[in-house]
């Protein structure tokens, strides 16, 4: 060795001093670069800033801020919206996986509890005779209904995702008009999102290998159509629009409504707003 | 042709997209692992920084443990992914703000830690190999030298200031993995089940229980192995490392359903019928009174009798089998029980485990055994036993 010469107590404290330093060192660096990773790690995160490279010419998406509104007082669960959404975004035809779904809350006389179901029941998966097509079984038509609602789900899209928290690769982002979106060609399919969402709103398609979801139909709103299930929905359940402009469905609905969103206590600041939904309905 | 998708029973009201099983058996595998790891590591620690003489027997036998089962870690995440060969995604472009993203550089430095701490710690064994083999094995152990053929006291002394320090840095690097395996689960909000501040440190005083068993049961089936007697002395230091980690273990996990009862949150009414139904013999049987408790009072019972001889060694070895599986269960209760209850809080879901498959049972059993044969190989090569006349051992 070359310090072989070296008094072993001095080169044990020239080492230790070094260490020391090195400790003290890293110390103040990861000290330094928690304080900055702090506020992004939080889960108020922010948007994607960067328009690049958008696919839809024309469309800047700084100029819109997208909302939703479900009026549930108008929902007959028809189910077109959930047809129409499956072709739209082929979406898997099977019972199990949705980009959006119609729950069904039924109160019986005299039974305190609360019946739900959605399409994806084997009850209604056996009236309607198929998984490509849904209908609600008429199940209750015997029992004495007190009261009944339909409700549409689909993805809240946050302003504070836990899904796009949780995402190890940023697959899944928030762009800049206030949609969650997954890019497909970098997802590595881990299903943290899935499992994050406390909403249920998100699936995991086998045959492509990612997490899937509900989109508003971004293909569609950036060219200035309507998301398909609300272009479907006869009786305007669904509501959808610019928040930046305030005559817009969303903006009117949101003004003239007093609305709610699901689950607040979670933090998630949902974009997806409720008209006529009960207590039971989370 | 077989679906790929197999959809699960359930009763009550459940999100459609819930039907299918997200998260199966491998990755319940996934978090044994790592906390077998962080167990061995503390055996480790335990002898190298905090000085326990009496476990010396196993502090390098601990230490390829570690480096076998770690090397295995990443292998039930892999074979999970929807897309197994973008998993560099997440260290190439690591999204800051997901706990998921960090586990790469988690493990990347904890292997090199180990591999660095290993390689100090049998450098002797190395340069002896290296100087006395002429044939293929002897040209492997000539380039892991790496060049430094340097035996002397004073080279050793250094070697030893190295191996304190990597074992010091180690002890918060095995144990911060395997908390950041608990917090994964315990900050998703998602889920009433998961979504507890203990859970990071549940996962891991369970792993510490978990690792020290299969420490005991390793060293206890090498000695039949080799057909030497065992250190009861040894056996003892790991006995009551378990019966001490184990009451802490129990504790938390005791507080943390505590929690969830007392404070009767929403949905705690179908916990409470998921806990007193499907989750009443995997948790409550299987996982505490079996494998928890029973050891405990057994383990309780050696010490305070001065048990010895044959009768400590088939106990503990009997404790720590059965940490072993408690250990196991706690993580599948965790991780398949946290997807049983719905996210609604109104319904219930049944996870079948399929026994064939990519995910099925026989894939989870060998990627838990695989590290063991791992281990045989790496005994071969790199001797941890304290005894043997042929290592000199620090």
């Amino acid at each position: 060795m070359k310090n072989d010469d070296k008094p072993s107590l001095a080169a044990r404290r020239e080492f230790l001093s070094k260490l020391g330093r090195a400790a003290t060192c890293t110390g103040a660096a990861i000290g330094a670069a928690a304080l900055g990773v702090m506020p992004n790690v939080s889960a108020k995160s922010e948007p994607a800033a960067d328009a690049g490279s958008f696919p839809t010419k024309d469309y800047d998406w700084s100029k819109h801020q997208w909302g939703f509104g479900v009026d549930a007082t108008k929902c007959i669960g028809c189910l077109r919206c959930v047809e129409a959404c499956k072709r739209e975004n082929d979406v898997p035809v099977n019972a199990h996986q949705f980009r959006t779904w119609v729950e069904r809350y039924v109160h019986l006389e005299d039974d305190p509890e609360v019946h739900i179901d959605s399409q994806q029941d084997p009850v209604n998966i056996e009236a309607s005779g198929s998984e490509k097509e849904f209908r609600f079984a008429n199940r209750y038509k015997d029992a004495k209904v007190d009261k009944a609602f339909f409700v549409p789900k689909l993805c809240n899209h946050c302003t504070h995702p836990a899904c796009v928290q949780v995402c190890p690769t940023g697959a899944t982002y928030r762009t800049e008009d206030g949609v969650v979106l997954i890019d497909h060609g970098y997802c590595i399919g881990c299903r943290y999102c899935v499992q994050a969402c406390p909403y249920g709103a998100r699936y995991f398609n086998e045959e492509k290998g990612v997490s899937d979801k509900c989109t508003w139909c971004y293909h569609r709103i950036t060219k200035g159509l309507q998301p398909a299930c609300v272009e479907v929905c006869p009786v305007g359940a669904r509501v959808f629009g610019d928040q930046n402009d305030k005559q817009s469905p969303i903006s009117l609905f949101i003004r003239n409504n007093r609305v709610q969103v699901l689950r607040p206590e979670t933090g998630n600041a949902p974009n997806v707003f409720y008209v006529g939904i009960d207590k039971e309905v989370n | 042709m077989e679906p790929i998708i197999h959809f699960a029973p359930y009763t009550g009201w459940v999100y459609p997209n819930e039907t299918v099983f997200e998260w199966s058996v491998l990755i319940a595998v996934y978090p044994y692992l790592t906390g077998l790891v962080a167990g061995a590591f503390t055996v480790s620690s335990l002898y190298q920084v905090f000085g326990f003489e009496r476990l010396k027997p196993v502090a390098h036998l601990a230490l390829l443990t570690s480096l076998s089962f770690m090397i295995f870690v990443p292998t039930p995440l892999l074979l999970h992914l929807g897309h197994p060969e973008r998993a560099f995604n997440s260290t190439i472009t690591p999204h800051l703000t997901s706990a998921m993203a960090m586990f790469g550089f988690f493990a990347s430095f904890y292997v090199a830690l180990l591999m660095l701490e290993g390689w100090f710690a049998y450098r002797p064994f190395i340069v002896e190999q290296a100087q006395k083999r002429t044939d293929l094995l002897g040209r492997f152990y000539r380039l892991l030298t790496l060049g430094s053929y340097d035996v002397s006291e004073h080279a050793m002394r250094f070697d030893r200031k190295w191996i304190f320090a990597l074992a010091v840095i180690g002890i918060p690097a095995a144990h911060g993995l395997h908390g950041y395996v608990g917090f994964m689960y315990g900050s998703l909000k998602a889920r009433e089940w998961w979504s507890s501040d203990l859970m990071p440190v549940i996962f891991l005083f369970s792993a510490i229980i978990s690792g020290v068993s299969l420490l005991a049961v390793l060293y206890v089936v090498s000695c039949k192995l080799r057909k030497i007697t065992v250190d009861l002395a040894c056996l003892k230091g790991l006995a009551y490392t378990i019966w001490a980690f184990i009451m802490v273990a129990l504790v938390l996990e005791g507080l943390e359903f505590a929690n969830i009862v007392y404070k009767g949150r929403e949905g705690v009414d179908m916990i409470m019928q998921y806990v007193t139904g499907p989750l009443l013999v995997p948790y409550f049987i299987l996982q505490f009174a079996i494998g928890a408790i029973t050891p405990l009072l057994w383990l309780s019972y050696m010490i305070w009798r001065g048990t010895t001889g044959k009768a400590l060694v088939v106990g503990v070895t009997a404790c720590a089998c059965l940490v072993l599986f408690s250990v196991f269960m706690m993580r599948w209760n965790v991780v398949i029980g946290g997807q049983e209850i719905s996210k609604t809080g109104k319904g219930l879901l049944n996870y079948h485990l399929p026994f064939f498959g990519k995910e099925g049972a026989l894939v989870a059993i060998a990627l838990t055994l695989a590290p063991l044969a791992l281990l045989f190989g790496l005994t071969r090569l790199f001797p941890p036993w304290a005894d043997d006349t042929t290592h000199a051992h620090s």
